[in-house]
């Protein structure tokens, strides 16, 4: 029977002991560890959140640096196709204006040559008779020097000559 | 986490404790060999005497803890002695031992009836002593944990704390938040894990077979009385319009059934919460007792009817027994406490559960 009557000292004892302990470790255990475990918890999620957070803006952040390095790139070819097109067009113009250039000089040399040409022309037409004239004076000179001579050209000339 | 897993599981290393506990039951059954010869054995009574109460604490052999009396009566006021002057069946101050029991004693050594009925015995038994033990431990090891938060502050829980940290929120998130709710668990911890420790201790301490352990504090039932009276007290001053409503006044049910049938189940129901609670405990901490100290009489009985030879044979087999049944009381220990707070959890969040439409 002893063990199924509650005894009214235990009962009495286990009432104080729970009591006290209860209040004492309400106040000197459970408050702080529990603070201490939500408080870490908190931090911890914190924690996880941000960092989250950071591999998000880290992604975002690398997105835009990949859009800004096609961008960039983009305009370099667009620059580098212009520089292009400038150098063909500006080696072009050159190219036809050097052209026109080297034409008239050429037309100017030929008109130069052309007169040059028929001054000399002029000039050697008149020497030439000038020569000529003095060629038959001396000839006319030597070859009439005597009466003989004279009459040996006659008669050449007269032999030539055919009396039709 | 994996660090305080490790640290759980290596404290609990199933060998080490078998050998341990192997340990600690040869040298009480040595001493039970040659405290017992010569007289006849009573496995009943011996099995009895360890699982009540006693006024004075067996240590080993003739050696005995007198522990102090506390009495009260209306004729003669407080009395504060020690259980030692009441050895051996002695008179003192008009009270002696009869059993366990003090009473109150005539002149003539017989027991004065009228006056025993009036006498309030408060003394610290062997129980209550152990219950004061428990508690002051208890306090120790918190508050040494509750230091190491103050010390660390959000920081990595090291020592004792990484042990106990892993527990408390067990108890806070598997028994606590789902029972109650994650708006109003907050405001029952305290009670919570003070009544899961302090189950737990008392159920360990009760499982050490040699002083200042060896009282069997959680399967007496003044003890889980008490306790469960707390669990009581406390749903009761947390119980809203809701639970009564419920209980009493079910919605949705006919008038007569109401006050017929309904009604008094679920009064009974309101009481037979607590007294389930304490039954329980009891009822599984004393047979783990008395199973573990069967195996023990066992040694005696084949001793006695064969000889020596036959109890030291037998005692090789119940200590490996008695080992095997202090491990499953080991388990049973922890699942105990994590009932009775379960339940407990469960009977607050009952209590204080908000109303809902059905």
């Amino acid at each position: 029977m002893d063990l199924i009557v509650p005894s009214i000292g235990l009962i009495f004892w286990m009432t104080l002991t729970f009591l006290v302990v209860f209040l004492l470790l309400r106040k000197m255990a459970w408050k702080p560890i529990l603070k201490s475990l939500k408080e870490r918890e908190t931090s911890i999620q914190d924690a996880l959140d941000s960092a989250e957070k950071a591999k998000a803006e880290m992604q975002a952040l690398q997105a835009s640096n990949e859009a800004i390095l096609m961008e960039a790139r983009n305009e370099r070819d667009k620059l580098l196709k212009e520089a292009r097109d400038t150098k063909e067009s500006i080696i072009g113009e050159a190219k036809a204006a050097s052209q026109k250039e080297a034409e008239k000089i050429m037309q100017s040399a030929r008109e130069v040559i052309q007169s040059e040409k028929m001054a000399a022309i002029d000039e050697m037409k008149s020497q030439v008779a000038k020569l000529s004239l003095e060629i038959a004076e001396k000839i006319l000179r030597t070859e009439l020097s005597s009466d003989e001579k004279q009459k040996a050209l006659v008669n050449s000339l007269l032999n030539d000559v055919t009396l039709n | 986490m994996n660090i305080q897993v490790s640290d759980f599981k290596r404290f609990l290393s199933i060998k080490r404790l078998t050998f341990i506990l192997a340990l600690l039951f040869a040298v009480p059954s040595a001493v039970f060999a040659g405290d017992e010869k010569g007289k006849s054995f009573n496995a009943g009574d011996m099995i009895l005497e360890h699982v009540s109460d006693a006024h004075s604490w067996h240590v080993a052999g003739d050696y005995s803890i007198p522990l102090p009396i506390i009495l009260y009566s209306s004729n003669h006021g407080f009395a504060v002695f020690c259980s030692n002057k009441l050895d051996d069946g002695a008179i003192y101050n008009g009270y002696k031992l009869n059993g366990e029991h003090i009473v109150v004693a005539n002149a003539d050594g017989s027991v004065n009836k009228e006056d025993t009925a009036k006498l309030w015995d408060f003394s610290l038994t062997k129980t209550a002593t152990t219950i004061v033990l428990s508690g002051l431990l208890l306090l120790l090891i918190m508050t040494a944990v509750s230091r190491g938060y103050s010390k660390r502050g959000t920081g990595a829980p090291k020592g004792i704390q990484s042990f106990f940290e892993p527990i408390i929120v067990f108890v806070r998130d598997d028994l606590a938040i789902p029972s109650i709710g994650p708006k109003k668990y907050e405001k029952f911890m305290p009670f919570l894990l003070t009544l899961f420790f302090f189950i737990l201790l008392m159920n360990i301490l009760g499982l050490v077979p040699f002083f200042p352990g060896g009282a069997n504090v959680t399967g007496n039932i003044a003890v889980t009385t008490t306790l469960a009276c707390f669990t009581f007290i406390v749903m009761m001053a947390n119980s809203g319009k809701t639970y009564w409503g419920h209980t009493l006044w079910m919605p949705g049910v006919p008038a007569w059934v109401k006050i017929s049938i309904l009604g008094p189940i679920e009064t009974l129901g309101i009481i037979l919460k607590p007294f389930t609670l304490l039954i329980r405990i009891f009822a599984n901490m004393l047979a783990g007792h008395i199973v573990a100290l069967s195996f023990f009489a066992l040694i005696f009985i084949f001793g006695g009817l064969w000889g020596h030879f036959a109890g030291y044979l037998t005692s090789v087999f119940s200590v490996a027994f008695s080992a095997g049944m202090l491990l499953l009381d080991v388990l049973v220990s922890l699942i105990q406490a994590y009932v009775f707070t379960l339940l407990s959890a469960i009977y607050f969040g009952m209590a204080t559960e908000e109303a809902e439409h059905h």
